[in-house]
């Protein structure tokens, strides 16, 4: 279970759940979820309009990615963020549509772009995936506070110079940078629950942003850790353990959370 | 002169809608101006220009040093993991890229920061399970911790409890005497202000009437910028400006109140 293939296995997966637990975290902060789930979906298009033309998936995944994240910003500026966000996805999922109805081999591929090859992960893959893992990191440590103070507070950050228009735009292109890679491996599906799930989860059990995001971190790996052993058990799916994992988490953050209310409104009455 | 704000002659329009119309008054340093005027009249939007982030049409906007900013309510979820002293932290370098080391210079300033607008009780707490005057005292704290020259806030006395408003009107009056910080606060009553302000902006139907409240806060003064006939009523200390007639130009909220028949 941790030799050749497998050990490719774990490392990707492990690289994956500490990008989406980070990006994740501020996904939820900013209402993003919507666009967490349309980016790494719609993307799935590029990578088949690629495959129609014969080039590298992976450059129709980041080149979809990124339009993605390019036109729920541009539309963001004339409507509101959801409209925004379902009207790009809608668009992409009809090239998609296309792209797919034109090509004849294309249903199985499609099929592991929306939920993933865990379990394939050849050698020349790790390396990119892991890589580019460290630079959405960094890049959102080098925007760390002034994304906290637009993503909380967007009034105040716009009055002290902070564009929520241009950190909306550089966090989805962050999403779009960690989708393009990680949407291969995990999948499409696999990947938004590994952003949400986790993070939803984590703020409920904690005030504090810093512990918040190593606790979306520590879930989503203990999520795709047992997932993995789980799937290599029993032959079942991954998607299907990350997704209930991911539920009994949040389900675990909420009653945690709602417990340490009712003890807060006790020692206050007290 | 040394004065810090300088409106000039200042015109907004939006929507193609003349907002303000020649609006001009000055503010020197740790002075306290009440920004006074019924809702609609443009108290925000004027507080937009003087951050930068409303253009003006006519006039000119002088600014001789940094603003802080307290808006007027916080669109923020009860579960949001930011705990108070992690705001009033943002205040100090929100708006800077890179990481920073957390500090113990840094944890007594934003410890300083809480005592001083009276939060530290909370300080641990999440921001958005606070009630509106707990969190306008954060956001005091969060906007001063920079030490601005200028704070601006905008209504932050609206919806509050008559306990909440003596105690920010207290905070606000001590910390600006304190560090000589000028105060530019908007409401659509004037009365919790009256004892605090140096100099009052009355905006009505698109214009400005500046001076001391003594000055402004006069029949005549109103009349001619509502452009009608208004009373101004002294009652148990309390100021109200009154319509004669209910034309729907002066508003008959709690605090204009717009006599019957
Ligand atoms: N973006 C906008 N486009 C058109 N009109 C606006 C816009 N924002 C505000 N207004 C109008 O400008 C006027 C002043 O608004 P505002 O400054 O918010 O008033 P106040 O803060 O005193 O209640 C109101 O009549 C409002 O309807
Ligand atoms: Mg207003």
């Amino acid at each position: 279970m941790f030799t050749g293939l497998m050990l490719n296995t774990w490392i990707t997966a492990t690289a994956v759940a500490v990008i989406a637990g980070v990006t994740g975290f501020f996904a939820v902060l900013r209402g993003s979820s919507f666009a967490a789930h349309a980016i790494p979906n719609g993307a799935f298009a590029g990578a088949a309009g690629a495959s129609l033309l014969g080039l590298n998936p992976f450059a129709g995944l980041a080149a979809f990615s990124v339009a993605g994240a390019l036109g729920i910003a541009g539309l963001g500026r004339r409507a509101r963020h959801d409209v925004a966000t379902a009207l790009t996805f809608v668009m992409m999922l009809g090239l998609g549509a296309l792209f797919v109805s034109w090509s004849t081999e294309y249903a199985q591929q499609a099929y592991s772009l929306l939920f993933g090859e865990v379990f394939g992960v050849a050698a020349d893959e790790v390396l990119p995936i892991v890589a580019l893992g460290a630079a959405s990191i960094a890049a959102i440590a080098v925007m760390f506070r002034p994304l906290m103070l637009s993503s909380a507070l967007p009034e105040v950050a716009e009055a002290r110079g902070v564009s929520a228009r241009r950190m909306e735009l550089a966090f989805l292109l962050v999403m779009a940078l960690a989708t393009s890679m990680t949407v291969p491996v995990v999948g499409a599906l696999l990947m938004f629950s590994l952003m949400i799930g986790p993070a939803a989860a984590a703020r409920s059990v904690t005030a504090r942003p810093l512990a918040a995001i190593g606790l979306a971190v520590g879930i989503a790996l203990v999520t795709v850790w047992t997932g993995i052993v789980a799937s290599y058990q029993t032959n079942w799916p991954l998607g299907f353990f990350v997704g209930v994992l991911g539920g009994v988490f949040f389900l675990f953050g909420r009653a945690y959370g709602a417990g340490r209310r009712r003890m807060a409104v006790r020692t206050a009455a007290a | 002169m040394a004065e810090l704000l300088r409106l000039d002659g200042v015109g907004v329009r939006l929507g193609g809608r003349e907002i303000l119309r020649d609006v001009s008054f000055t503010i020197a340093p740790g002075e306290f101006t009440g920004l006074i005027g019924p809702n609609g009249a443009g108290k925000t939007t004027l507080l937009r220009v003087i951050l930068g982030l409303q253009p003006v049409a006519t006039g000119a906007m002088l600014l001789n040093g940094s603003v802080g900013y307290v808006p007027q309510k916080l669109a923020i979820e009860p579960d949001t993991p930011l705990r108070v002293r992690d705001v009033v932290g943002l205040g100090l370098d929100g708006h800077k890229l890179g990481i920073r080391l957390p500090s113990r210079a840094r944890r007594e300033r934003v410890n300083e920061m809480l005592t001083a607008v009276g939060a530290q009780r909370y300080a641990n707490a999440r921001i958005g399970e606070l009630s509106g005057g707990e969190q306008q005292r954060v956001m005091i704290a969060h906007a001063l911790i920079a030490r601005p020259r200028l704070l601006l806030l905008d209504e932050p006395l609206a919806n509050l409890d008559i306990a909440s408003v003596g105690g920010i009107v207290s905070v606000l009056a001590r910390l600006a005497r304190a560090e000589g910080t000028a105060v530019l606060i908007s409401a659509h009553d004037m009365n919790p202000l009256v004892p605090v302000m140096d100099t009052i902006v009355y905006v009505a139907s698109g214009r400005a009437a500046v001076g001391s409240t003594d000055q402004v806060v006069q029949p005549e003064v109103l009349s001619r910028l509502y452009g009608q006939h208004v009373d101004v009523l002294r009652v148990h200390g309390r100021i109200l400006v009154v319509a004669a007639e209910e034309t729907g130009a002066v508003p008959a909220d709690a605090e204009h109140v717009t006599a019957a028949g």
